[in-house]
């Protein structure tokens, strides 16, 4: 198969990016996209061209590094999928593709097809995970925990955390990405007690991070390689209105800030 | 640094078996909570081994500085681990105890690895089950709310606890949430994209590491009291492995040059169940867990090149020759059986698909039996991805599989508080050699990481710091040395102009590791290997190809140093497999055999060979840990 690519090049944040064309022949079609790439950089590399830098490690769709803007579309036309588990049999054999970065402001451009995802790191560092220390948990099994709960919180926990819903919205917003993990701890028995000033933090981290809000386009569930849920969004804003009527007040300060050992 | 061929003690309490771990803890020394703060431990990795050792440090009071070369922790490669995580809990009540969850784990090693070290993996495998559990990790369930369990191979009990086919990643998510707890309050600095390139000594004791930015190319030392290397496995010096792409030897190695001991470092695991190669340009090997072998039967036409489609091969002219040559354990023989029975029948022309390569694992009779429905509830995830990436749908027709790399046992010596013999320098994880011996067993990876992260180091490092005085130079003539010496190497990098890439020079690294020291070795097939890996080690400085700029991101210099290591690392793995004259676990040495069947010999190589550097151009040098096996007996390795 051959291609002609249009690839976004740009060498570092400072820069200006722009376009540039390849032509790329004799592709098997078993090829994933990205080994497709690889191929094209090895033939840059041999014509003393800076290769292409883009994100990628597990190339099997759970690292959630891979990222593209494949012809618009982020992870690329075939839906329900990462970058790295496209395959070039899903595209027209001489077919011109365009390929990009993240589009989102808050994911600025490292160089080429790398993104700087920082602001995800600081939204979970705000309170997405359960606070237990080492060796302070009890039996697993005192737990119960409902089958279709497990289910349901598994999905939540599904997400990848590559960034394709915040690229899709037209806010760049990252609410897809925080109702996910904050469904996944409000279903499950082990997240309640931090339940509401979890979700109150991990919103607040959003909006400083400079995140649009939801207005309702679902672009984020189509982007999204794990499918997780348009409904959790709605959760979300249950969740956060509910910690909002229970009486924590927003922007209200930390109080364990000051607890020390 | 070692001079004569002893071994460092590797400080097994005295005592029975079922009493050491205790009575180790019981010796350690304490620090009081107000010192633990000024002391600062470094911990490369963000794995599961290295964000739950980060972690608990943290929460303990030490000061932490955390490194991964990855734009997010979360993204380390035992996200992709699918299968599960094994504990001794016998929730099922089959008869599973630690005792035996011990001895399946040392059976399943060949009998290669510490008595003392796996007996206490055993016990500290049913906290981790806890720990996870209150993390809000979501493990599969029972209808009643209770946790659900599956069988893995090497083990007659379900003791596997499991979520879906993406266990690691919900282990790591929950490591990676405890690490951003403690990031959040600040006891824990994260270097995002950042990668380790060397080990500071100084007066004898690891003082710290130097790391390239990966963005900005900035090459600096970072201090502290003690260095973690969390920093995972070397299956990718067979170049196709089931590995994720950027994995790599480099920190452990460069460890190594600088005086740690790397032990056993020819066992490598050659996993059964991955989607086989099928094009020339291919960048990876995909698993598809074992846990599929719990429903699935592997088979190949009896008859030779065969050309019939699957469906059309009656049951009677089928070989299911895992069940017919290990009627015990059957499909769920261990690993590195599995995967000698798939060469054998594919080398005897009984392979299928395009290339000959691979065996068939067949759904047909689970899903007749279970439904569709069942079976997608198990597997969903790993038949999508299988149909994505072979075009094939496995309810319809049998999954094709061969074996690929996919774990490396060997890894840097430590002793039983998971310190190598470098003082202040401690290894955790798949990047030590301690659990495993010559084969894992299923779902213990995850098991040994989170052990060790969550349940040993944070314990035994307190008191390797206890005798220390917190380290308060801000500054270091080594470390400035060594930060020279990483810088001249990059320059070396990037002066390489030559014409062949860095991918293609890793390629044919891949070639000669997986025909002479891969599932089957030979004497003159590894003399062969190591005489070929002098020359590419050449090609690579003479005609390998960088470029560009080392100020700003450029992965083509970060995978150059990672192939470079790689390159020379592939010789210790071949020297190795030469030098023990057995077959062992994955080690096969075709001279040691016994009907096809692995022959270990217990008089000669009862021991674990740990080697030193001895400069550039000196060969390395063995030396010999004898294992003592006071509990248990050394028995013929039988699954029959």
């Amino acid at each position: 198969m051959r291609f002609n690519l249009r690839v976004w090049r740009q060498l570092n944040q400072a820069s200006e990016g722009e376009f540039e064309s390849y032509s790329i022949d004799r592709i098997g079609a078993d090829l994933s996209f990205l080994e497709m790439i690889d191929h094209l950089n090895e033939a840059l590399i041999e014509q003393k061209i800076r290769p292409i830098a883009f994100d990628h490690d597990c190339r099997e769709g759970i690292c959630g590094a891979c990222s593209l803007i494949i012809d618009g579309v982020p992870h690329g036309p075939m839906g329900a999928t990462t970058t790295c588990q496209l395959y070039m049999r899903h595209f027209e054999d001489g077919a011109e593709i365009t390929i990009e970065p993240w589009r989102a402001g808050p994911f600025p451009v490292i160089q080429d097809l790398v993104v700087d995802r920082s602001p995800f790191e600081r939204i979970l560092q705000a309170g997405g995970y359960v606070s237990v220390h080492t060796g302070e948990a009890p039996d697993a099994n005192v737990l119960l925990v409902s089958k279709e709960v497990a289910e349901r919180a598994f999905e939540a926990a599904n997400c990848i955390g590559c960034g394709a819903c915040v690229t899709a919205c037209p806010n760049a917003s990252a609410m897809l990405f925080v109702a996910a993990k904050v469904t996944h701890l409000a279903l499950l028995p082990q997240g309640q007690p931090e339940r509401e000033r979890r979700v109150v933090k991990m919103v607040e981290a959003m909006d400083a991070e400079g995140f649009g809000n939801c207005s309702n386009h679902y672009a984020c569930a189509d982007a999204c390689p794990k499918q997780i849920p348009l409904s959790l969004i709605a959760r979300l804003n249950r969740e956060f209105l509910q910690s909002a009527l229970l009486g924590r007040e927003f922007g209200e300060d930390d109080l364990d800030c000051c607890h020390q050992e | 640094m070692i001079s004569s061929k002893e071994i460092p003690d590797a400080k097994i309490p005295d005592g029975p078996l079922e009493q050491k771990w205790e009575r180790c803890l019981d010796g350690l020394k304490l620090i009081s909570p107000n010192n633990k703060r000024k002391y600062k431990v470094l911990v490369v990795g963000t794995g599961l081994a290295g964000a739950s050792a980060a972690a608990t440090l943290a929460e303990l009071g030490y000061q932490v500085e955390s490194f991964t070369f990855h734009d997010s922790p979360r993204r380390a490669h035992s996200v992709a681990a699918q299968g599960g995580i094994n504990a001794a809990k016998n929730y099922r009540g089959d008869g599973d105890s630690i005792h035996r969850l011990f001895y399946d784990t040392i059976k399943g090693g060949d009998f290669r690895s510490r008595e003392a070290n796996v007996y206490r993996l055993a016990q500290v495998s049913n906290n981790i089950i806890d720990q996870c559990v209150a993390q809000g990790v979501p493990f599969a369930r029972e209808y009643g709310g209770l946790l659900d369990n599956r069988s893995f191979g090497g083990a007659l009990v379900s003791r596997t606890f499991y979520a879906r086919g993406q266990t690691g990643q919900q282990l790591l998510l929950g490591a990676y949430g405890a690490l951003n707890r403690q990031i959040h309050t600040g006891q824990i600095k994260l270097h995002t994209r950042t990668e380790m390139v060397d080990l500071v000594m100084e007066a004898g004791v690891a003082r710290g590491i130097v790391t390239r930015d990966l963005v900005s190319g900035e090459i600096q030392a970072h201090l502290g009291d003690a260095v973690v290397l969390a920093t995972g496995g070397y299956s990718n010096a067979f170049y196709l492995s089931t590995n994720a792409a950027t994995c790599n030897v480099t920190a452990s190695y460069r460890a190594y040059k600088r005086g740690a001991l790397f032990a056993n470092p020819s066992f490598t695991q050659i996993h059964p169940t991955c989607i086989p190669m099928s094009h020339e340009g291919q960048s990876k090997l995909t698993l598809m867990s074992e846990s599929l072998r719990n429903h699935g039967r592997i088979w190949v036409p009896k008859q030779a090149a065969d050309q019939r489609s699957p469906q059309q091969i009656p049951e009677s002219e089928r070989d299911y020759f895992l069940e017919r040559k290990y009627p015990a354990y059957g499909n769920l023989s261990p690993r590195d059986i599995s995967s000698r029975a798939v060469k054998e029948v594919c080398d005897e022309g009984r392979g299928v698909g395009a290339m000959g390569r691979s065996v068939y694992l067949d759904f047909g009779e689970a899903i007749e039996q279970l439904g569709v429905e069942k079976i997608s509830e198990h597997y969903g995830n790993l038949f999508e991805m299988y149909q994505h990436i072979t075009d094939e749908n496995p309810y319809q027709t049998p999954m094709r599989i061969y074996p690929a790399a996919h774990y490396t046992m060997g890894g840097l010596w430590v002793d039983y508080h998971l310190m190598s013999n470098l003082p202040g320098l401690f290894v955790v994880g798949e990047a030590n050699f301690s659990d495993h011996g010559a084969n894992r067993l299923g779902a213990s990876a995850l098991m040994q990481g989170l052990a060790d992260g969550y349940f040993i180091l944070p314990q035994t490092l307190g008191d390797y710091l206890a005798d220390k005085k917190p380290a308060t130079e801000p500054t270091s003539t080594a470390a400035d040395a060594v930060v020279a010496e990483s810088q001249q190497q990059s320059e070396a990098l990037l002066a390489l102009n030559g014409d062949c890439s860095i991918r293609s020079l890793h390629r044919e690294l891949g070639g000669i590791l997986w025909n002479h020291c891969g599932m089957s070795r030979t004497a003159t097939g590894l003399g062969e290997a190591i005489e070929q890996l002098g020359e590419l080690k050449q090609k690579f400085w003479q005609r390998g190809m960088v470029g560009g700029s080392g100020e700003v991101l450029n992965q083509e210099l970060e995978q150059a140093g990672r192939v470079a290591d790689f390159i020379e690392f592939g010789e210790l793995m071949c020297r190795d497999a030469l030098q023990r004259e057995e077959s062992c676990g994955a080690h096969f040495r075709e001279e040691y055999q016994e009907q096809g069947e692995a022959a270990r010999n217990d008089a000669d190589f009862s021991h674990v060979t740990a080697w030193a550097h001895k400069g550039e151009d000196q060969p390395p040098e063995s030396h010999c840990e004898t294992l003592q096996f006071e509990s248990i007996h050394a028995g013929k390795r039988n699954y029959e």
